[in-house]
């Protein structure tokens, strides 16, 4: 029957918003903070960030060597 | 559908549904409930609490809606890059072509890095997967599937095995082996199955289990050995379109995206949908976490990319320019977080500053869209696949 099982999914949609609604939220202001925190503490380990020299990047074109 | 007989006390308005008829006078825990048979039957046999209708459940869906928004803008006291202002801007970045990956014999879909930071496989709609030496551009393995389109492709953690799938509505794993001899389709073993196109696939931390996204709608977690489905995850209306694991050790949630423009995140355990983001304006292509695990990117056919902060329980920035009109397809962020490098399909990827929220550069090359962008493990270099049948390595 199409009522009842349209019944069957709208519960499942209200539980779902209960469930949705009755987590903990943290305020945007604090959470953008831990985010930048995050940046600011692994910024120097970023290669792609602070940019690698050719001698440690393994993707960079090195000098050719050439023998003597 | 036949009533009952039954000896009818009273007769009047049905507490439920209003209409004159015999009641059944009935108690539900010592109260006195005065409903015509027919609601009694629908109780019954819908589980339905004393007085819901479906009326009643719309009602409370769409108040509960409110609620949800109400509660998620109080918390919105101050934007990102508000915060942000103090950080320094970035100075210009030198990123360049550093290794162009030919061999592919039609659009390259999708692509995935190793662990060990320098070997890729990458999956092309011509039927292939390759597994590179992204150091020497060496092709190491070639795997040929049955189908077409092989849409998603993901390395092992421990670098023995792929898995790839696609139109054929399968994920299938291929282990890798040192012999170059070996016939590696002939080991292949085919381990999800959707009633739909598999978009997205992902070992969980170990080689055991393997999660895919699909088209029915739906993800689904596997046991690689046996094949046998421990979870399925249903909430997407639409087609999913992408997926990712978060990043920790001991994590088990991830995030899907997908048509039906909402990015949801799952608990992998229990199957629940934890929370869901809506505010996409067209489909979600492509889902990727921050390194932190706390907050998660989406790339999207409306040409922007927005940033979603999982404890705040919303959207925080969009990244977004009058000038890029075409869509986003992928997305993934640098080793710190602070770059955010996305694949258009105008054939050129865009880097983010994640926190101030402008473009810090451009990365052309390509010469057709972007399908997919993917950092190394380590963050040295960042790979791009593209519909012009070649990968780009940049650094």
């Amino acid at each position: 029957m199409s009522s009842s099982s349209s019944i069957v999914a709208m519960k499942k949609v209200v539980q779902q918003l209960r469930y949705e609604a009755s987590i903990n939220r943290v305020k945007v202001s604090q959470a953008a903070a831990e985010l930048q925190q995050f940046c600011m503490n692994n910024a120097t380990q970023d290669p792609l960030l602070t940019g690698m020299s050719s001698s440690t990047n393994p993707f960079r074109p090195q000098k050719v060597c050439s023998f003597l | 559908m036949c009533d009952q007989t039954f000896m009818a006390a009273t007769f009047g308005p049905c507490d439920s549904c209003g209409k004159a008829s015999p009641l059944m006078n009935i108690y539900i825990k010592s109260e006195a409930i005065n409903y015509c048979s027919f609601c009694v039957e629908m109780m019954a046999c819908q589980q339905l609490q004393k007085g819901e209708t479906l009326q009643s459940l719309k009602k409370e869906s769409d108040s509960l809606k409110k609620k949800l928004e109400e509660e998620r803008g109080k918390l919105n006291d101050v934007e990102l890059h508000q915060v942000a202002e103090k950080v320094e801007v970035l100075s210009s970045l030198s990123i360049k072509t550093r290794r162009v990956l030919k061999g592919h014999g039609n659009k390259v879909l999708c692509v995935d890095w190793c662990k060990d930071k320098r070997r890729l496989v990458s999956s092309s709609q011509d039927g292939k997967a390759i597994v590179w030496d992204a150091f020497t551009l060496n092709k190491e393995h070639g795997v040929t599937l049955p189908c077409t389109w092989v849409m998603a492709c993901a390395y092992a953690p421990s670098g023995c095995a792929v898995a790839c799938g696609g139109l054929d509505n399968k994920c299938s794993v291929v282990p890798l082996s040192l012999d170059k001899n070996e016939n590696l389709a002939a080991k292949k073993k085919s381990v999800a199955m959707h009633t739909n196109y598999v978009s997205g696939c992902t070992f969980t931390n170990s080689d055991m289990q393997l999660l895919t996204s699909s088209g029915d709608g739906t993800c689904a977690l596997w046991d690689v050995e046996s094949g046998q489905l421990l979870q399925s995850f249903h909430g997407h209306t639409a087609d999913v379109l992408s997926l990712d694991l978060a990043p920790s050790e001991t994590g088990n949630t991830f995030v899907s995206g997908g048509c039906d423009m909402k990015a949801n995140v799952w608990d992998m355990r229990s199957g629940q949908n934890i929370q869901s983001f809506e505010s996409h304006e067209s489909d979600i292509n492509c889902v990727r976490y921050y390194p932190s695990g706390d907050a998660f990117a989406s790339a999207s056919d409306d040409a922007t990319c927005r940033f979603y902060d999982l404890r705040a329980d919303r959207e925080v920035a969009v990244y977004q320019k009058d000038s890029v009109i075409f869509g986003a397809s992928s997305v993934d962020f640098s080793l710190s977080g602070r770059l955010l490098f996305a694949g258009y399909n105008d054939y050129t990827i865009n880097v983010w500053d994640v926190l101030k929220g402008t473009r810090v550069s451009i990365l052309f090359g390509h010469e057709n869209r972007v399908s997919r962008v993917r950092v190394s493990p380590d963050g040295t270099a960042l790979c791009s696949a593209s519909w012009d049948n070649t990968l780009r390595i940049w650094a």
